[in-house]
């Protein structure tokens, strides 16, 4: 997603004079593209976060489209109070890009692992969040959503090569997008994660389980009909996400379930403790917290057990 | 770029004030009634009749600011109107001091007096802190020293547009204390933002005490010239002199400006003068009355 992203971006900016680059001093080997092709329009904020959300909050006002990219910490938790008084407030179309959502940058540590950003994000109203599951989506997703009126969050993945088999880039603001059929089971997933749901999926397939996939990659607006109509299809409704399992997607879920007094029974698969301080890869913590294939089959026959 | 009173006196509506136009009163050689002191002094009284109409606090740190104020909208800003994409911007980052905002958009007619006598009341755009959906406010405020990035954002805007319009910012020296305000103080620096130009109200206090007690601001001229400004200290209520400062700078190329403004909280009631209480309370009638006679003019 992030050569994706730097390689949509710089064809925006080619189109569009408005569009500008900010970054807090990351993104080698990745922006360059932006930063050779547009050189007046990139900038170099240094690791200064909210200095750079405020001065894109006063770049927007002027009439231009900033993005500001990080890794996802840096880009949501840091500025924080600057995204809210900036350019939620305002109403500006600023751009968030916080790399690097869930594990991606495991063995860097707790620092640089991003598990609450969809949460304080999704708190905002009028801030659109967008967490694309693979490569091909978030290019759909940023040409569809750049030019909005409002802010917009964007939590990518690094990953430039795998997808989500039959996703094949859908993406629509406040919809979900199925990728699996069946009667069994219902995964929702969110982030670079959904392609180890659609592994378990697969998996489940050849024991007998048949699941439905959903891939929410729109937060905010949050695909409320979508997943009403699919949690009432299903006794046993799982949410696959790389994010504490309070304020994500599973929380997402959650109020979607008990707003249309649906009976789905609901198990959010995240992170649901602290960092205990070890280190390790994406698929170490992946396994760590049952969000790996095998954890999430794991998970899925356990639950359905206890349910029948 | 330098604008004259008279470009921007045709935008201005006193009368919907029911005041005098500044240049309907004779000049008598008294410095009480040079135009400069006269715009300090009327938004004094607003500040003063809004604050005892409302019931609220925030008067000293409004007071601080009323001829920086003053020297601004009386001459210094170029906005032929607030919609005008080209005007120069201003940024309140020390959003408490609003009333001493809205006392001079009330003077340039962009906001009128029913709008004015909202302040602070239920449903209204006017409250403790500028909101940018009133007309007039260019950027919301209340969290202090988020202005300075707001502000520094602005300029680098006016100079990818190629426009020749300012950016100034209004700060607290207590938002000094805040490290984002340095952040965008090593940006502007970096990349030369001559059209930005920081007012620092430098009256010694903040909301529990002095800001020598809480965190100390000495040798505040050599370090903002070792963080690559163009440094003024100045008088923060000789309108004229604020002015004159302002139209000698260099707004089109070099190091960006600040304006070390050293200021009285208070300044103009003498029981409010240095009294850190003035930050949050109200006044009563007697105070009110001593207030108003003391600035001069009506209530």
């Amino acid at each position: 997603m992030r050569a994706a992203f730097a390689q949509t971006l710089t064809e925006l900016a080619g189109q569009d004079p408005r569009v500008l680059l900010l970054t807090g001093d990351l993104g080698y080997m990745a922006l360059e593209p932006f930063s050779d092709a547009h050189p007046n329009r990139f900038f170099n904020a240094g690791v200064a976060e909210q200095n750079m959300v405020g001065m894109a909050t006063g770049l927007a006002e002027a009439g231009f489209v900033p993005f500001v990219y990080s890794i996802v910490n840096f880009a949501t938790l840091r500025p924080y109070e600057f995204i809210r008084n900036g350019p939620v407030l305002h109403q500006l179309p600023v751009r968030i890009v916080g790399m690097g959502g869930g594990f991606e940058y495991g063995s860097a540590g707790p620092s640089h692992h991003g598990l609450e950003d969809i949460g304080v994000m999704r708190l905002q109203p009028g801030l659109t969040v967008i967490a694309p599951a693979d490569h091909q989506q978030a290019r759909t997703a940023i040409a569809e959503t750049w030019d909005l009126p409002g802010p917009v969050y964007y939590r990518l993945g690094k990953d430039d090569k795998t997808t989500v088999p039959g996703l094949e880039g859908r993406f629509a603001l406040g919809r979900a997008q199925a990728v699996r059929e069946g009667d069994d089971l219902l995964i929702i997933a969110m982030g670079s994660v959904a392609g180890e749901a659609a592994a378990a999926a697969e998996l489940l397939a050849e024991q007998g389980i048949a699941s439905t996939v959903l891939i929410v990659a729109s937060l905010n607006p949050a695909p409320v009909a979508d997943l009403a109509v699919a949690v009432a299809r299903f006794p046993l409704t799982l949410t696959v996400e790389a994010h504490y399992t309070t304020g994500g997607l599973g929380s997402l879920v959650a109020e979607v379930i008990a707003e249309t007094a649906t009976g789905t029974r609901l198990v959010r698969c995240g992170v649901a403790a602290p960092s205990d301080g070890r280190s390790g890869s994406q698929e170490y913590f992946h396994r760590r917290h049952g969000l790996s294939r095998d954890g999430l089959v794991e998970t899925a026959r356990r639950e359905l057990r206890q349910h029948a | 770029m330098q604008e004259t009173r008279e470009t921007i006196a045709p935008s201005r509506d006193w009368s919907a004030l029911s005041r005098p136009r500044i240049s309907a009163v004779p000049r008598l050689g008294s410095p009480l009634l040079d135009a400069d002191r006269l715009y300090a002094q009327r938004i004094r009284q607003i500040v003063l009749e809004q604050s005892k109409r409302a019931h609220v606090g925030h008067i000293g740190s409004a007071l601080s600011i009323a001829d920086i104020m003053a020297a601004l909208y009386g001459g210094v800003l170029h906005i032929p109107s607030p919609e005008h994409p080209d005007r120069d911007r201003l940024v309140l980052s020390k959003g408490h001091a609003a009333l001493a905002l809205y006392a001079a958009l009330a003077l340039e007619g962009w906001i009128n007096e029913e709008q004015l006598n909202t302040y602070c009341a239920d449903d209204s755009l006017l409250g403790v802190h500028p909101e940018h959906a009133l007309r007039g406010v260019d950027f919301s405020t209340g969290s202090l020293a988020q202005g300075l990035s707001l502000a520094t954002g602005a300029a680098l805007a006016a100079r990818l547009q190629g426009s020749a319009r300012r950016t100034f910012a209004v700060a607290s020296d207590a938002e000094l204390n805040e490290g984002s305000f340095w952040e965008a103080a090593m940006f502007a620096a970096h990349h030369h933002l001559a059209n930005l130009i920081v007012i620092v109200d430098v009256n010694g206090q903040q909301a529990l005490g002095y800001t020598a007690e809480v965190m100390g601001l000495s040798q505040l001229p050599e370090r903002w010239r070792a963080f690559g400004w163009d440094v003024h200290e100045v008088d923060g209520h000789d309108v004229a002199g604020l002015a004159a400062t302002i139209a000698g700078l260099d707004t089109a190329a070099g190091q960006p400006h600040i304006l070390l403004a050293r200021t009285t909280f208070g300044k103009g009631v003498s029981y409010m003068e240095n009294q850190i209480k003035w930050h949050y309370w109200p006044m009563s009638d007697a105070e009110y009355a001593q207030a108003v006679a003391e600035v001069g003019g009506r209530s």
